[in-house]
């Protein structure tokens, strides 16, 4: 029995489109391109203290008083150690990533809850998404963007783009029947039972896959440095090509510190509101 | 007219939903229908006419179908087969703008967990229904402040719901109801996850509510004392279908057949009967009538004391047979021996409050109307017998004409 040629069906696919769509492609290239410098820019505007005492300031609005302590001892350390231009770089691809997949998850998972049709396609696509090796979707990513920051952010995206429309699903399924039925129950049009019912009680669930999409675009940044995006994650795959073990435990660090920090700050983000609610 | 019609209303469930709502009609039970055609019968052919202003019970056992009933008042779910007039318009005809409006104008509904918005205060929740109509923000409140003050719940508006217990939870999603200012109220098992004692009292305050409002509420319930309480008329469903529709009277009286009779046989009878349910007919004299005319009387008829009216039937008082014969010994007059402070009821009043009065008086109740004129006299006896069962001889009329003189 011959082999199906998937791989060279593939591939015609991925030429096809390379060919005839790169005016799409280049549209999307500068926009991310766009966001992500705009980014960068604004981050590295203060002086870094300037900007640590902003952070400082954020956390303790956001969280307590360890959160601060955290936050600005972890930055300072990174300036010290001489990963600041790196980590901004950084911080903007993820903020970019996280800011596209929610920009783009929110209203697919919203889609997949009214409708059973799409949620029986998206679903299989997320597993899909979540499990094909990273590696596979970089190659046709340079092809389409060629090399550099975007591609790493697209790839990010697809990475971690999947909890935010899962948790989405999640958040607006768990709104208990009784409630639904009530906000019909008083003729509430479909909106208003989305905005007014469904999204405010779906946010818990919606918050915690938000703060996953970001760590997993965090988690992408090495991958995405060996397409040419700039920033830590270059510092680290650039420390273990050259086997400098303790320099890659600086700009690891340096990782887990903005990890960390992105961390509790949507989680802190989210509980405050809950408070204030 | 009718304010709400239901014409041959079912609902069915499965596949083949739409298709079997004939074979009901030609007689196919539910098992034969669940067995044949996997389409489970919910409601099944149900025609009532709910009147304007009156409390309309639907009483059944869980799966009896009441809740999906109560829910295709407001097609919450969708009926298969029928006719749902509201005003004589047909609801299932309405395209989705108009059945939105009937939902913000005329029908509000009560939930059984109270399906508050944990998101939103008590003041929001109870805006709701008229944020979604985009009335403005201080009318709004305005009225929703109203609604909270008819549940008794002022000054609690900026709670949030989860702060409040399970019987102000539920005055809140009345005050929601309310605030609409909505003809028809569906209250699906409104109660039934409050405590027996919070129950009564929410009752109790519907009840009053009811007094002024006068909407027309459409109650679903499982517990028959409740229907028995607060129903004008209960329809008692079984399998989806209407079993009997009546007073609670006529449900515990005449009961339609042996599944009314059995669900109805365990009901605490003094909480339904009322005075004027056991009342005999009062054997009276009027008080220009000498002492021995009355004794004469009562040995004649066999008891020991006479109700004393005037002409227009307006009860004077009581005298008894040891009074009287003492009385013509001593040429005293009826007047004299009245006894004017003996115990009054009104017809409306339920048995089980009147053992406590009966057992602490010497002479037998009295049952006026509200003009104090005699309709009838409570015997222990009767009282008893009532609870044990017995059909009260109901021959009692206002008019009788059985006054000696």
């Amino acid at each position: 029995m011959p082999k199906i040629p998937l791989d060279e069906w593939i591939e015609a696919l991925v030429g096809w489109m390379g060919d005839h769509l790169t005016v799409l492609f280049d549209f999307i290239s500068s926009v991310i391109e766009g966001i992500v410098n705009g980014f960068t820019w604004l981050f590295m505007l203060p002086h870094p203290f300037l900007f640590i005492v902003i952070l400082g300031i954020l956390a303790f609005l956001v969280g307590r008083i360890s959160l601060t302590l955290f936050s600005v001892i972890g930055f300072l350390l990174i300036y010290n150690l001489g990963y600041w231009p790196q980590t901004m770089d950084t911080l903007s691809l993820v903020i970019t990533s996280a800011l596209i997949s929610v920009i783009l998850g929110v209203p697919i998972g919203i889609w997949c809850a009214y409708s059973r049709g799409a949620s029986r396609i998206i679903t299989p696509i997320l597993d899909f998404m979540q499990t094909m090796p990273a590696f596979v979707y970089l190659l046709p990513a340079v092809t389409f963007f060629s090399l550099g920051v975007v591609p790493g952010v697209i790839a990010s995206v697809i990475f971690a783009i999947p909890p935010t429309i899962r948790l989405t699903l999640l958040g607006i399924q768990q709104v208990s029947g009784e409630l639904t039925e009530a906000a019909d129950a008083f003729g509430s049009t479909a909106p208003q039972k989305l905005f007014k019912v469904q999204l405010p009680l779906a946010m818990p669930t919606l918050m915690a896959g938000i703060n996953q999409t970001i760590m997993l675009s965090l988690s992408m940044v090495v991958i995405a440095s060996m397409i040419g995006a700039q920033g830590i994650g270059a510092e680290v795959y650039r420390a273990v090509t050259q086997l400098q073990i303790g320099k890659g435990f600086e700009a690891g660090l340096a990782v887990v510190i903005l990890a960390i920090v992105l961390d509790r700050f949507t989680q802190n983000l989210f509980k405050s509101k809950k408070r204030g609610a | 007219m009718s304010i709400l019609q239901l014409k041959q209303v079912s609902k069915l469930f499965g596949t083949q939903a739409e298709q079997s709502v004939g074979l009901l009609e030609q007689g196919w039970n539910k098992e034969k229908l669940a067995k044949e055609k996997s389409v489970t019968v919910g409601v099944n052919r149900v025609n009532l006419s709910i009147e304007a202003g009156e409390i309309f019970v639907i009483m059944g056992l869980s799966g009896s179908g009441k809740s999906t009933l109560v829910r295709m008042l407001n097609r919450l779910i969708e009926p298969t087969a029928g006719e749902i007039l509201v005003h004589g318009q047909d609801l299932r005809k309405m395209n989705k703008e108009q059945l939105r409006k009937v939902r913000r104008q005329t029908i509000s509904m009560v939930f059984q967990k109270f399906a508050l918005f944990p998101h939103r205060s008590v003041l929001e929740n109870v805006e709701y229904g008229l944020e979604i109509q985009k009335v403005r923000k201080p009318e709004r409140t305005e009225k929703a402040m109203k609604s909270l003050e008819l549940v008794g719940l002022k000054g609690w508006e900026n709670k949030s719901p989860d702060e409040l217990s399970g019987g102000m939870q539920q005055r809140v999603g009345l005050a929601r109801a309310l605030a609409n200012d909505p003809e028809i109220l569906l209250m699906d098992e409104a109660f039934s996850a409050l405590d027996p004692l919070i129950r009564r009292d929410m009752q109790d305050e519907l009840l009053e509510l009811q007094e002024t409002m006068k909407k027309t509420i459409i109650f679903i319930t499982h517990d028959l004392d409740e229907a028995l309480r607060i129903g004008d008329r209960i329809a008692l469903m079984k399998d989806g279908a209407v079993v009997q529709v009546g007073t609670p009277e006529e449900i515990l009286t005449q009961p339609a057949n042996a599944y009314v009779e059995r669900f109805v046989e365990d009901v605490d009878l003094s909480k339904v009967l009322t005075a004027a349910h056991v009342m005999r007919r009062p054997e009276t004299i009027m008080p220009d009538r000498g002492p021995r005319v009355a004794l004469e009387l009562m040995r004649e008829r066999g008891i020991s004391n006479l109700f004393v009216i005037d002409r227009s039937k307006r009860l004077l008082g009581v005298i008894t047979a040891e009074d009287a014969s003492e009385a013509m010994r001593s040429g005293k007059t009826l007047a004299d021996i009245l006894i004017t402070d003996g115990p009054r009821v009104h017809p409306d009043v339920l048995i089980n409050e009147l053992f406590e009065i009966t057992s602490m008086s010497k002479v037998p109740l009295a049952v006026v109307d509200d003009n104090d004129r005699l309709a009838g006299v409570i015997v222990r006896g009767a009282l008893l017998g009532a609870l044990a069962g017995e059909n009260s001889p109901k021959e009692v009329s206002p008019n009788a004409e059985n006054t000696a003189g």
